[in-house]
């Protein structure tokens, strides 16, 4: 990881970048933010931790746990919304045994999450399966595909 | 014979949409299955075209996605809703055989849905490829910002711009002109243009169309800006979450490097201009003037108190304009066409045409673009087709979360600034969704004060607590809890946050609660004295039972109960335990002969 992130540090350097450039590069690289990682450029960098935290925790797109393998967000913004979204949510929660919204199911293979309008308003109600949009969905047709992820993770598995 | 050359065999384009409606209908892969069918065909038969594939931007009418045009020299035939298994078809009979395949072709209503629109952004949108510069250029393109170098003063330029009357499409509506002159005039060493592109309103998509489906137009637009004001550097803050639109800007910014259009010297001339982008990281507040600054300059979106204005100090305390999408991209056509045009559409003080996300309960949802001044009911009825179903219609939502529902009585209301206000409602940024008889307006009252409650950034008080408790109240009335007393808590407390709120975000947050208020106001006392949702959707004031003497035992309300209320045999009336009962309303959804009663 350091390697990574010493990289990110000399982009930083080079390009006069900023705390959320920080953020976004590493959150790309590895996925979500390590507290190592915030401990690691404000020693570098001296900038408090606090204030990387502050912009972490400020933004939806940072996270500073692990993400899934495959990521599931249901759209619940209005279009979305009147449309049953909050529906297919529910089944999706149930299908994968989560609690809440962000949550990563415990053999890290999936997260779901509810999104508020990826722009696809007039598709609704909208699923985001790994940046893949599937229109005008119901929440059986997307039960339906998490099953078959669900199985493919498995024979990959035995494999 | 002699077999044709490829030079003289009929040109053939196949244009296909390539918008977000498009990719998720499968636009790429109906490019593919034509691929795949001409190669295939012509393996047997010499064929006597070859046929050019176009991709193109947002076409507006999503509902019928995917839509393909076949352009035959001055000849073009529209099909809907193709998949990628038509495609065969459509090549051996319209193509090799000449007759289109009638079954696919548009219709009436795809008549319908543009005969009150007036496309300005949107005819390039739909028609040109916007991975291509070229192909911009061919239609116009970069004339603008050509014409202005060649001789424009940049007080002519705004001159120009307040002539034609075009006010800010982010929401706010502030007549452009004057922003750029007081930028302008503003005294600073360094000068910013901002495109603002962090398009967070749920239920609003205009912003991310324009730039997938006509990202040079941003381009020219900014670069007329920047003239202007006097700057030579750009940024555009855009939402991760439009992954395809970054992709094409970040493309076109390319292309426009790579032949000179931006860069030191822009043709020749003394104007240098280059753009940034810079990635938003998910915060609604960051639409906001102030909070968008912080964000690129890599702090907390937060909003601080103005003045200063942008104008005078902004970005790293420089002057700075910030313009949305909608209004950057109008720029290079009010300037190639002149200013008289332009204000030559619309109404006296709203001039020009705006871009509508036409969602929610219509029959033809998607993107239009309408002259200022058309009436709400043209929009829903003659655009948008009238309602699914033929349901009731109840209300029209307009401005997002900081906008408000407009009722039946005013569909005559003509689409201004003004007139829009007057109804408690604002044009705001385009999003337009429409509700109908099974919608609760109590509901999606909550469902805007659940977002912006989420959204508020916590440095004021009103906003922060405020919010909450309104959210609070109305989550009360949906559960039944409503007492009395409430309505005029909300009331008072929704004013006291609209006059004291740091920014938009606060003093905009009440008007979904206002507006409904004012026109379904018998529609929350039923929800706090009856413990009654009229619209049957708050969960928590339904039961749910089943009608014996319609139930036929099919038992699939007992498979599809995932609580196991439901008891029966097959072919025999089931019976449902209102104790066990999770009122989810799968029962109700999967009932094929309404045995299940919903109160």
């Amino acid at each position: 990881m350091k390697n990574t992130l010493d990289e990110i540090v000399r982009q930083y350097r080079e390009k006069e970048g900023n705390v959320i450039f920080l953020l976004q590069e590493t959150q790309e690289a590895l996925g979500y933010i390590p507290e190592e990682a915030i401990y690691y450029f404000a020693e570098e960098l001296a900038i408090p931790p606090s204030r990387f935290y502050g912009v972490v925790t400020f933004y939806s797109q940072f996270h500073l746990k692990p993400r899934g393998k495959n990521i599931v967000s249901v759209c619940c913004g209005t279009a979305c919304h009147v449309k049953g979204g909050s529906k297919i949510a529910d089944r999706v929660q149930k299908d994968l045994d989560v609690a809440v919204d962000g949550e990563t199911t415990k053999d890290g293979l999936f997260t779901f999450e509810v999104v508020r309008c990826i722009g696809a308003c007039s598709i609704a109600p909208v699923v985001l399966i790994n940046n893949k949009a599937f229109a005008e969905m119901t929440a059986d047709e997307t039960s339906k595909i998490i099953k078959k992820m669900k199985k493919e993770e498995s024979d990959a598995a035995t494999n | 014979m002699q077999q044709q050359t490829e030079e003289n065999k009929r040109k053939l384009i196949v244009r296909v949409c390539i918008g977000t409606g498009g990719l998720a209908a499968g636009g790429k892969e109906v490019i593919a299955a034509f691929k795949k069918a001409i190669n295939d065909f012509c393996v047997d038969i010499d064929l006597d075209f070859t046929c050019h594939y176009q991709k193109v931007g947002c076409r507006g009418f999503c509902a019928r996605d995917v839509l393909v045009d076949v352009v035959d020299g001055d000849k073009s035939v529209t099909y809907q809703g193709i998949k990628p298994d038509i495609a065969k078809r459509i090549v051996r009979e319209h193509l090799i055989e000449g007759k289109p395949v009638t079954e696919w072709l548009i219709d009436d209503s795809y008549y319908a849905f543009h005969s009150k629109q007036h496309k300005i952004l949107l005819k390039d949108c739909g028609t040109i490829d916007p991975e291509d510069i070229q192909a911009y250029i061919n239609v116009g393109g970069y004339e603008g910002i050509k014409k202005i170098l060649s001789g424009m003063t940049p007080d002519e330029v705004i001159n120009e711009i307040k002539a034609s009357g075009i006010r800010g499409r982010g929401g706010a509506g502030f007549p452009t002109g004057v922003k750029w002159d007081a930028c302008r005039k503003a005294p600073g060493d360094r000068k910013y243009i901002v495109c603002n592109a962090d398009e967070g309103d749920p239920g609003a998509f205009m912003d991310r169309s324009v730039i997938e489906g006509n990202p040079h137009s941003v381009i020219e637009g900014m670069m007329i800006a920047a003239y202007a004001i006097g700057s030579s550097l750009g940024y555009v803050y855009i939402r991760a979450e439009y992954p395809s639109a970054v992709e094409r800007l970040k493309l076109a910014i390319a292309q426009a490097h790579e032949i000179g259009y931006l860069g030191n010297r822009v043709f020749g001339s003394d104007f240098s201009f280059d753009l940034r982008i810079k990635l938003g990281a998910g915060a609604f507040v960051c639409g906001e003037e102030t909070a968008l600054i912080a964000s690129i300059e890599g702090e907390r979106g937060m909003p601080r108190a103005k003045p200063p204005f942008p104008v005078h100090k902004g970005l790293w305390g420089m002057p700075t304009v910030i313009n949305n999408v909608e209004t950057l991209s109008n720029i290079p056509y009010i300037i190639r066409n002149g200013s008289a045009w332009y204000a030559s559409i619309g109404t006296e003080k709203s001039r020009g045409t705006k871009v509508f996300a036409l969602t929610g309960k219509v029959k033809n949802t998607g993107l239009i673009e309408v002259p200022m001044g058309i009436r709400l009911g043209e929009i829903i009825y003659d655009i948008g087709g009238g309602i699914i179903g033929n349901k009731q219609f109840k209300a029209v939502q307009l401005g997002g979360p900081s906008g408000g529902c407009i009722p039946h009585h005013l569909l005559d209301t003509p689409v201004t600034y003004e007139d829009i206000m007057q109804t408690g409602a604002i044009v705001g940024s385009g999003g337009m969704v429409v509700l109908d008889e099974n919608d609760c307006m109590v509901n999606i009252a909550k469902f805007f004060l659940e977002f912006t409650q989420a959204e508020s950034c916590g440095k004021c008080v009103p906003c922060r607590i405020g919010t909450k408790r309104l959210l609070e109240i109305l989550d009360r009335f949906t559960k039944g809890l409503g007492k009395d007393g409430d309505i005029e808590l909300l009331e008072k407390l929704c004013n006291d946050i609209k006059v004291t709120s740091l920014c938009g975000l606060g003093q905009t947050a009440p008007n979904p609660i206002l507006s409904t208020l004012k026109y379904f106001r018998e529609e929350y006392e039923a929800h706090i004295k009856e413990k009654r949702c009229p619209a049957k959707v708050c969960k928590d004031l339904l039961t749910y039972g089943i009608l014996e003497e319609f139930c036929k035992g099919c038992g699939a309300c007992l498979r599809a109960c995932p609580a196991k209320a439901i008891t029966g045999e097959k072919k025999k009336p089931h019976k449902l335990d209102s104790s066990i009962c999770i009122k989810c309303g799968a029962c109700f959804d999967v009932c094929k002969f309404k045995a299940v009663g919903r109160e």
